[in-house]
């Protein structure tokens, strides 16, 4: 079970949190310049690494925010986690 | 027409304070516990870093807004406001304060981007004291509540055996080891929360407190 | 039985406290401080019971958690358990065990043909023969679920309490033997928070067994001074019967503590306790487990593990037989031969694989008298039962053959070693590698994933003095690392080095014929999983330690082949031609090390306490009038009022037809409420619900619904304007936390410009909805300052007053198709007005209403429910909803619906159907088709989504979705279903009152 530094309240266990799958996918300014395939890319594909991984997360048993975070997928190695809008800790871009 | 005393807290129907104490045969309970129904509680939204805000939220309640994270001010018992998120408060008073809390607030935070909304009704308040009150808690929390990681002033939302509750400490005396929490809990959770706590203490001694 | 191998003094049982207790019905004695396994072997029970696969005698062959054979189900009835270790049960007044995996009993079990078919039930046995045909399986499967497993599960409920502590410490020290706690002591005299955990009911590991001395004096002394030092250190937990049985990421452990030994009658103790450690460091100290010799027929009762025979001689008093052979590959079993020796044991003698051993303790094994018969190994063993004697020869030059002549050894105890392997298990749980030591012959912990280390015997390190050292250097370094520098300069305890000589490994010794011919080499002890299995394997094809773990089942019985795992695998590495057995790699060790009862996993959530009950703040209204429950979610609802001797449909039907014709109140306070305020509100709607906001005006309520980007119905409900800037949203109970949710991912992520505050208000509010034409009258006999008339207060709004004195937020909103009004109050008032309603309502027909009626009620409507009329692939259209589409701006999932799929013209579309028969009722979920024939497969064509009687309508309705279905109005459909089809007719989802005069009445 991870040990996830919330970047608002510090260490918490896994427990308190949700996963939301990969980080850094922004929802399209304009819907209906894309391809049926480009919009179904946006939707349903995402990145499945063995390694460094953005992925959100929100605490939600917690302060209620989302944010980032920089994993290991491989060692479940947390390189760091970050508020939205930010960047990537160094090591994890 | 209802009348004022039908208002009911979710656990009146309980009669904690009438009941007797658990635990057979220990000589002392390792754990006090008390509801402390209807305080008036105000979630406050707006941004920390704004210094109108802060300087409004002195104004109208004469304490200062807590920034550090999982912290409260103010004085347990008196007007405190908790910590619940980088944008997220609770202003807590005493039973029946939530209008008079709500209408300085929003004389002086007039013209800024905020959200009072009143809550009072939402959560009820388990009061947990006691020497073993702590163990108690470590058997459903997983936050360190050991001396030297969490003290009086800390408060912290949290999973509490398998519900959400908003954990404060208000109390510790190193001498007798003895802690003072209080559980901010919905009220749908309540019950839940009672049973858990009745039965995880059991081994300690539980007595009611009035 | 007395206790014929009980020595007369000596071991660290308590001899002044006799226990009683029986095994196999037998009455027997013990002492305190015995385990079952040492108070079996005092007794002269040889034979415990019955291996896996064969169904061969077995008896005990080691001390601790390595045990393979002695599984025993402890006690009966309630509180039962199966397939616990005789080595790790300690002993009680009046315990009961009895013999598993053998009927009717240990000396003579049917089953025992097995192993006259041995030839017939090689590795991978149940695959090859159980596979195929497929069909066949439900033949085997009685045999198989007979014949296989080994204890008996308990049938009744577990009367113990459970409980779980959640801890948080700088140093986890696992194992209290010499090196943990010599770590314990330096970590904690640091300051540092501390716990050390140890799975025996005393601390010393295997200082227990052994006759060491520590700085020239017994290490028991040593020990005491220890313990009692820890004691005095505030921040230091000592937990004893605790097993750290996993390790996980980020320095997480599981811990089971063991709270009483003897089984509890009751009480507030709890049996077991399950900790959750998060640690800074983990110092991992927990030994090394020593592993057999593989000969031929080496699981006869009487073939016990050396190190485990000096532990019964030196900690409980008890020899494991009277006439012994001890059979080595190293010098550490010389110790046996002389503790047994020096017990009085008859004709100890050493058979050592190798040449000429010279080293210190073979030595001191000569000295005393002891012969030694080197570069030989056992060939076979006599006795079925009990071990009678050994034949034994010569190796060849390279060992992998024997030479003559064969001698014979008369004894009742063979005591061998393989060598001992460190404990890397927790290591292993917790993603870190191992390297071969190929000199040594065993694998030594590698690089780590977590902040951890493994010292002592558990890194390879045998020597006492090395384990002591070892254990000071990691407890100061693991609490330096926590950030506790203190240093404590003190003069570090120490014992005598001891000049062992190397071993020399051979992993499968050699017989008078091939392997497999002669005897059984067993492996794995617990699974009967042999050499000669392991190699055909190999033969078969089977490369990967994975798959030929899996294929034969060497080391996945409950003992996970703590024994057997190390030589299985350099069997298999011989058999492959590899020469490095580290390269075909070890498995993956996994959690748990010994097992653990599912009730302390359970812990205190059972019972009412398995998962939360959210109660309203009506709940007990509700059940002292008898209400039916239903769960949604957590939460419980009334489902129907049954009043005496009323069926279900009685009551359903009576609440139905009083919600039409008189008033109703249903207690709706568990529907999601969401408070939105912010200068962007009506924006933030705009982008989330699928129609415009606004234009909507103060005091008045839209239903919205919401999508997900794909396009699909997510979930709907009301939202009112209670000013410019603020919203208060309603959602579907079951859905309430996923909306904020949502609207908070948002927000947060992807519209952090908007400015927008959501915060939930489901709790604060009680709701109550009165339904039905009286509605209006009850009401107001309630208040004086609002307007109730249709004109004053339409159907979709909201005003603000006072209801019975009570501030009250009142919702002219509808889910029945009826007027109604939704009283929503402060949650604590809740149940007085609730009461008040009745009080006054008995002359307008008021009756309470639940969920089920509801559902009638909105079925009758043709309103949706999501997630029963939505199934995570329905869009809007498909509900014939396009009326709430917004074409003039975007919203989540809009995009969606230009995709083909949702252009598909045979989509299914929400109807509603009428049976033939006016009195059946449709099963939900039964599919439909559109041709009435028998011969199949006829194509599906939709399913029932909702299906009830209507009392309004005194038939049966139903919703569908089906293909094409708006087109099929008026058409006729088939709903097959056992013994028969039903017809029905495909109409429009609306059967009450389609024009609304009744909602806007």
């Amino acid at each position: 079970m991870l040990l996830i530094p919330c970047p608002y309240c510090g260490e918490r266990e896994e427990t308190e949190f949700h996963h939301g799958g990969e980080a850094h996918i922004e929802r399209p300014q304009d819907p209906d310049a894309l391809s049926d395939a480009e919009w179904a890319n946006y939707i349903f594909m995402r990145t499945n690494p063995k390694g460094l991984f953005h992925e959100r997360w929100v605490h939600a048993a917690g302060c209620r925010r989302w944010f980032n975070m920089a994993r290991n997928t491989a060692t479940n190695a947390i390189i760091g986690t970050y508020k939205i809008g930010e960047k990537p800790p160094k090591g994890a871009r | 027409m209802v009348k004022p005393f039908l208002r009911q807290s979710p656990l009146a129907h309980l009669h904690l304070e009438a009941r007797r104490p658990l635990g057979d045969g220990l000589p002392e309970a390792g754990i006090h516990v008390a509801e402390r129904p209807h305080r008036s509680q105000i979630a406050v939204r707006g941004q920390a870093t704004d210094p109108a805000f802060l300087q409004g939220i002195e104004k109208a309640l004469g304490i200062s807004l807590p920034t550090e994270a999982c912290t409260a001010s103010g004085k347990p018992g008196d007007l405190q406001v908790l910590w619940m998120g980088p944008d997220e408060w609770l202003v807590v008073g005493g039973p029946d304060n939530a209008a008079l809390i709500i209408s300085k607030l929003t004389t002086a935070l007039v013209d800024l981007q905020v959200a009072l909304v009143d809550v009072s009704e939402s959560r009820t308040v388990i009061e947990l004291s006691g020497k073993q009150a702590r163990v108690v808690l470590d058997k459903g929390c997983s936050i360190d509540l050991h001396p030297r990681s969490f003290g009086p002033g800390q408060v912290v939302n949290t999973l509490l055996g398998r519900g959400h509750v908003l954990l404060h400490q208000t109390d510790h005396e190193p001498a007798s080891g003895s802690s003072a929490y209080d559980i901010y809990v919905h009220r749908s959770y309540a019950e839940y929360l009672w049973s858990w706590i009745e039965d995880a203490a059991r081994e300690y001694g539980l007595a009611m407190r009035s | 039985m007395s206790q014929i191998n009980r020595l007369a003094h000596g071991g660290r049982i308590d001899r002044s406290k006799p226990l009683h207790f029986t095994f196999n019905g037998q009455a027997m004695r013990g002492y305190a401080g015995d385990t079952l396994a040492s108070a079996l072997i005092a007794n002269g029970v040889r034979l415990v019971g019955r291996s896996f696969k064969y169904h061969r005698p077995r008896g005990i062959m080691a001390a601790g958690a390595e045990e393979a054979n002695a599984l025993v189900q402890l006690e009966s009835g309630r509180r039962t358990l199966a397939n616990q270790q005789a080595t790790r049960i300690e002993l009680y007044e009046g315990l009961s065990a009895t013999s598993i995996n053998c009927w009717p009993g240990p000396n003579f079990d049917l089953m025992a043909v097995n192993s006259w078919f041995h030839r017939l039930m090689p590795a991978g046995f149940y695959y090859k023969t159980f596979m195929w045909p497929a069909a066949a399986w439900k033949y085997y499967e009685h045999f198989i679920r007979r014949a296989a497993g080994l204890g008996v599960s308990p049938k009744l409920p577990d009367p113990d309490q459970y409980d779980q502590m959640n801890v948080h410490c700088d140093v986890l020290v696992v194992g209290g033997g010499a090196a943990g706690l010599a770590a314990a002591l330096a970590a904690g005299r640091t300051g540092a928070r501390v716990i050390l955990a140890d799975e025996q009911a005393e601390l010393g590991g295997q200082l227990l067994g052994e006759q060491a001395e520590i700085n020239g004096k017994p290490a028991s002394h040593w020990l005491a001074a220890g313990e009692s030092e820890l004691a005095g250190l505030a921040d230091v937990t000592v937990l004893k019967r605790t097993t750290v049985f996993g390790y996980y990421d980020h320095n997480f452990a599981g811990m089971l503590e063991t709270r009483t030994a003897k089984l509890p009658n009751g009480g507030a103790t709890t049996r077991q306790r399950l900790w959750h450690v998060r640690a800074k460091r983990v110092v991992i100290a927990a030994g090394a487990l020593e592993r057999p010799l593989i000969f031929s027929d080496n699981d006869r009762p009487g073939v016990m593990l050396a190190g485990a025979v000096r532990t019964y001689l030196n900690r409980y008093g008890v020899r494991a037989g009277s006439n012994a052979v001890v059979f080595t590959n190293n010098d550490d079993a010389y110790r046996t031969a002389i503790a047994l020796k020096d017990a009085g044991v008859k004709g100890v003698c050493v058979i050592d694989t190798r040449l000429a051993p010279h080293g210190e303790l073979p030595t001191q094994a000569l000295q005393a008298g002891i012969a030694v018969i080197d570069n030989s190994t056992i060939t076979g063993v006599t006795g079925k039962r009990r071990v009678q004697s050994v034949e034994v020869m010569t190796l060849n030059a390279d060992a992998s053959g024997v030479i003559g002549p064969a001698r014979t050894f008369p004894c009742d105890l063979v005591a061998t070693s393989g060598g001992w392997n460190p404990v890397i298990h927790l290591h292993s749980h917790a993603g870190g590698k191992a390297t071969f030591d190929e000199a040594r012959g065993l694998f030594i912990a590698a690089d780590t994933l977590q902040a951890s280390a493994c010292i002592g015997a558990a890194n390879g390190e045998f020597q006492l003095n090395d384990c002591l050292k070892d254990g000071f250097r990691a407890g100061r370094d693991a609490a330096a690392k926590a950030g506790f520098k203190k240093a404590s300069r003190r003069k570090l305890p120490t014992a005598a080095v001891v000049d062992e000589a190397p071993a020399r490994i051979i992993w499968a010794l050699p017989t008078t014929k091939p392997i497999g011919q002669r005897g059984k080499h067993f492996l794995d002890l617990q699974h009967d999983v042999t050499v000669a299995d392991v190699q055909l394997a190999a033969r078969e094809g089977y490369r990967s330690v994975e798959h030929t773990k899996r294929y034969t089942t060497l080391g996945m019985a409950t003992d996970q082949g703590k024994t057997g795992n190390i030589p299985g695998m350099a069997v298999l590495a011989q058999a492959l031609g590899v020469a490095n057995p580290g390269d075909v790699g070890t498995t993956t060790f996994r959690p748990p090390y010994t097992p653990v009862t599912l009730g302390a996993f359970a812990g205190r959530n059972v019972g009412p306490l398995a998962d939360p009950v959210r109660m309203t703040p009506m709940h007990h209204w509700h059940e002292l009038a008898g209400c039916k429950w239903e769960d949604v979610g957590q939460w419980k609802r009334p489902w129907y009022y049954p009043k005496d001797g009323e069926s279900m449909a009685d009551a359903v039907n009576r609440e139905c037809l009083a919600a039409r014709n008189a008033v109703a109140l249903l207690d709706a306070s568990t529907l999601g409420k969401i408070d939105i305020q912010g200068p962007d509100a009506a924006e933030f709607l705009n982008r989330i619900y699928t129609n415009a906001w606004s234009g909507l005006a103060i005091g008045r309520c839209r239903y919205g619904l919401m999508l997900k980007e794909d396009g699909m119905v997510f979930d709907d409900g009301v939202t009112t304007r209670l000013g410019e800037n603020h919203f208060l949203m309603t959602t579907t109970t079951g859905n309430a936390a996923a909306v904020l949710g949502w609207l908070e991912e948002w927000l947060q992520t992807e519209w952090p410009e908007l400015k927008v505050y959501c915060n939930s208000v489901t709790e604060a509010w009680a709701t109550l909805t009165l339904c039905g034409p009286n509605a209006r009258h009850l009401l107001a006999e309630f208040t004086d300052d609002m307007d109730l008339s249709a004109d004053a207060f339409p159907f979709m709004s909201m005003q603000e007053g006072t209801v019975g004195d009570i501030p009250a937020r009142v919702f002219r909103i509808s889910f029945t198709g009826e007027s109604s009004f939704e009283v929503n109050v402060p949650a604590s008032y809740g149940l007085a007005l609730w009461t008040q309603l009745f009080n006054a309502g008995e002359k307008y027909g008021l009756t309470p209403y639940g969920t089920e009626a509801m559902h009638v009620l909105r079925a009758e409507k043709g309103y949706i429910i999501v997630g029963q009329e939505t199934d995570g692939t329905v869009i809007p259209q498909d509900l014939g909803m396009q009326w709430i589409l917004s074409k003039k701006k975007d919203f989540l999932g809009r995009r969606s619906f230009a995709r083909p799929d949702s252009a598909r013209g045979d989509r299914k579309q929400l109807v509603g159907l009428l049976t033939g028969d006016p009195d059946m009722v449709l099963e939900e979920g039964a599919q439909i088709v559109a041709e009435n024939r028998n011969n199949p497969p006829i194509p599906m064509i939709g399913h029932v989504t909702s299906s009830y009687y209507s009392a309004n309508l005194g038939r049966s309705i139903a919703l569908a979705l089906v293909s094409s279905g708006r087109d099929r109005v008026g058409d006729t459909v088939y709903i097959p279903m056992p013994g028969k089809v039903i017809s029905a007719e495909v109409t429009t989802p609306v059967f009450i009152d389609p024009q609304g005069e009744r909602l806007h009445g």
